[in-house]
C-alpha cells in the first residue's frame, strides 16, 4: 500500500519540492527519505538550511553532529549511497578537528590562511549551482512539452513508429540470450533447424498473422542455437522480404509487421 | 522509371533556371521548405536548395517569423538546434494534446536532470568529473541519459585510464528548444541565487 502511494509520488513530483525529508517508519523510527537523487552534498546543504546556517561560515561542529546523527538513521541505505554518505562523514569530521586545534602562531603571520572548510563550501557552492541548473532544465522541458512540431508529432495512440534500429534489436537479443544462459540446459539430442526452416515458418506465419512479437518468437527458441539462427533469419526476412521492424515504445517490444 | 541520376539532374536544372526572386517570393519559398521538413532546417540548406544568398535567407526567415508572430495564429516559426522550425504555439497544448490523445511523457528524475546539467556545461565532461560536482555516483543517470540520446560520447580523455567524456546531443538541443548551446543561460547566472 505505502509502496504504491510511493509510486504515484514518483510519477508526479514537483521539482522544487522533491527535497529530503523525514518519514516516519514506526513509531519510536525516524527515516530520511532521500530518494534516489540525493547524495552527501544535498544532505549537508539541507541541515545547514534546517539550521539556519550561513553557508559561508558553517558550524561545523553542529552541522557535523547532525550529519552523523543522519548517518546512523541511514544505516539501512543501499551500500554504494551509504560509501558517498561516509566519504563526506569523514571529511566533516576531519575538518572539525582541523578547526578545534590552535592555529600555529607562525602561521598565523602568513597571509593567506586556509579556512579548513573552504573546499567544502566551495563543492557545496559548486553543487547548489548545478542543482539551480538543472532546475532550469526542468523548466524548459516542461515548456518544450507544450509546443508541437510537424511530422515528429507523439502521441499515445500512434507513438511515432520508433524504427527500431540494429541496437534496439540487439539489446532484444541479448536480453533474451542472458535469460537463457541463467537456465541449466541438458541437451541430450540435438535437433538441428536450419535457417530456410526459420525462414519458412516466419513467412508462414507472416502470411496468416500480420504481425509478430520479436520478443515472443525468440523466446520460443529451444537453444542457443536456435537462437541465434531465429536471429539471423529475422534479420534476412527484413532485407529480403517486404517486412519491417517497427517498435512502438522506446524498450517496448519488437513487432515484425508485413508492408 | 526514370534514372536517379537524370532527376538529379533535372533538379539542378531548374535550379539553375531560377530567376532571381522578389523578397515576397523568396520569403514564400522559405516557409514552404520548413513546412516540409520535419527537422529545423539549418539557413545553410535553405542557402543552399534556393541558391540565395546565405543573408538574405536569414533575413526572409527573419520576416515570415514577424509575419507569424504579427498573424497571431496556432503556430510560430522557431529557431532550433541550429535550424528553422514550424511548430504549434504552446498556448494550445491543451487542445493539441486533446486532439493527439497523448500527455506530456515521462519526466527525467532529478538525478538524471542534475547529471545533464553537469554534462550540458562541463562538457565534455568524464564520469569521474561529474561525481566530483554532484557528490554521487551518477552511473544510472547517465545510462538513462544515453538512452535517451540526450548525451553521447565524445571521445575519451588523454589522462589516467583513458575514461571517456559525454557531451550533449542535437535531440537535446531539440527537446530543450534550444539554437545552441551557447543559447543556455550562463552558469554564473545559476550562483547568484545562492544565499
Amino acid at each position: 500500500m505505502s509502496e504504491q502511494v510511493e509510486q504515484i509520488d514518483q510519477l508526479t513530483f514537483d521539482f522544487y519540492k522533491e527535497q529530503p525529508h523525514i518519514v516516519r517508519e514506526s513509531r519510536d523510527e525516524l527515516r530520511l527519505r532521500l530518494g534516489d537523487f540525493a547524495g552527501p552534498l544535498d544532505l549537508l546543504l539541507y541541515l545547514i538550511k534546517q539550521e539556519q546556517a550561513n553557508i559561508f561560515d558553517i558550524p561545523i561542529a553542529r552541522i557535523t553532529d547532525e550529519y552523523l546523527k543522519y548517518i546512523r538513521i541511514m544505516e539501512k541505505l543501499d551500500i554504494t549511497v551509504a560509501t558517498d554518505f561516509l566519504v563526506m562523514a569523514a571529511t566533516l569530521i576531519e575538518i572539525k578537528s582541523k578547526m578545534l586545534l590552535p592555529r600555529d602562531e607562525s602561521e598565523l603571520v602568513g597571509e593567506d590562511i586556509e579556512d579548513p572548510r573552504e573546499e567544502l563550501v566551495r563543492a557545496l557552492l559548486e553543487h547548489q549551482t548545478f542543482k539551480n541548473a538543472a532546475g532550469m532544465l526542468y523548466e524548459r522541458v516542461q515548456l518544450e512539452q507544450a509546443v508541437f512540431a510537424r511530422g515528429k508529432i507523439e502521441s499515445d495512440e500512434n507513438n511515432a513508429e520508433i524504427n527500431a534500429t540494429l541496437y534496439d534489436i540487439v539489446t532484444v537479443f541479448q536480453k533474451i540470450l542472458a535469460r537463457h544462459r541463467e537456465e541449466v540446459q541438458m541437451e541430450i539430442e540435438r535437433e538441428e533447424v536450419s535457417m530456410a526452416e526459420i525462414i519458412r515458418d516466419l513467412k508462414h506465419r507472416l502470411t496468416t498473422l500480420n504481425e509478430i512479437s520479436v520478443v515472443k518468437y525468440f523466446e520460443e527458441m529451444k537453444s542457443r542455437r536456435e537462437l541465434v539462427t531465429a536471429f539471423i533469419a529475422v534479420l534476412e526476412i527484413v532485407r529480403t522480404e517486404t517486412v519491417k521492424l517497427v517498435q512502438s515504445a522506446t524498450f517496448g517490444d519488437i513487432i515484425l509487421r508485413r508492408v | 522509371m526514370a534514372d536517379k541520376k537524370d532527376i538529379e539532374a533535372e533538379i539542378e536544372e531548374i535550379t539553375q533556371q531560377a530567376v532571381k526572386r522578389s523578397k515576397e517570393e523568396l520569403i514564400a519559398a522559405v516557409e514552404a521548405l520548413i513546412y516540409t521538413s520535419d527537422e529545423p532546417v539549418p539557413a545553410k540548406i535553405l542557402a543552399q536548395v534556393l541558391r540565395e544568398d546565405i543573408d538574405d535567407v536569414t533575413e526572409a526567415v527573419g520576416q515570415l517569423t514577424k509575419q507569424y508572430a504579427k498573424r497571431n495564429g496556432g503556430l510560430q516559426i522557431r529557431e532550433i538546434a541550429g535550424g528553422f522550425q514550424i511548430c504549434t504555439r504552446a498556448e494550445h497544448h491543451e487542445e493539441v494534446r486533446r486532439f493527439l490523445k497523448t500527455r506530456p511523457s515521462a519526466k527525467l528524475s532529478i538525478a538524471s536532470l542534475e547529471t545533464l546539467a553537469v554534462i550540458a556545461y562541463k562538457q565534455p565532461v568524464t564520469v569521474p568529473e561529474i561525481l566530483e560536482i554532484r557528490g554521487v555516483q551518477s552511473a544510472s543517470a547517465i545510462k538513462t541519459l544515453l538512452d535517451k540520446r540526450l548525451i553521447i560520447a565524445k571521445g575519451r580523455k588523454e589522462t589516467v585510464g583513458r575514461p571517456m567524456q559525454y557531451g550533449t546531443s542535437k535531440d537535446f538541443l531539440l527537446q530543450f528548444g534550444l539554437k545552441d548551446l551557447s543559447e543556455l543561460p550562463s552558469i554564473e547566472d545559476f550562483e547568484e541565487l545562492v544565499q
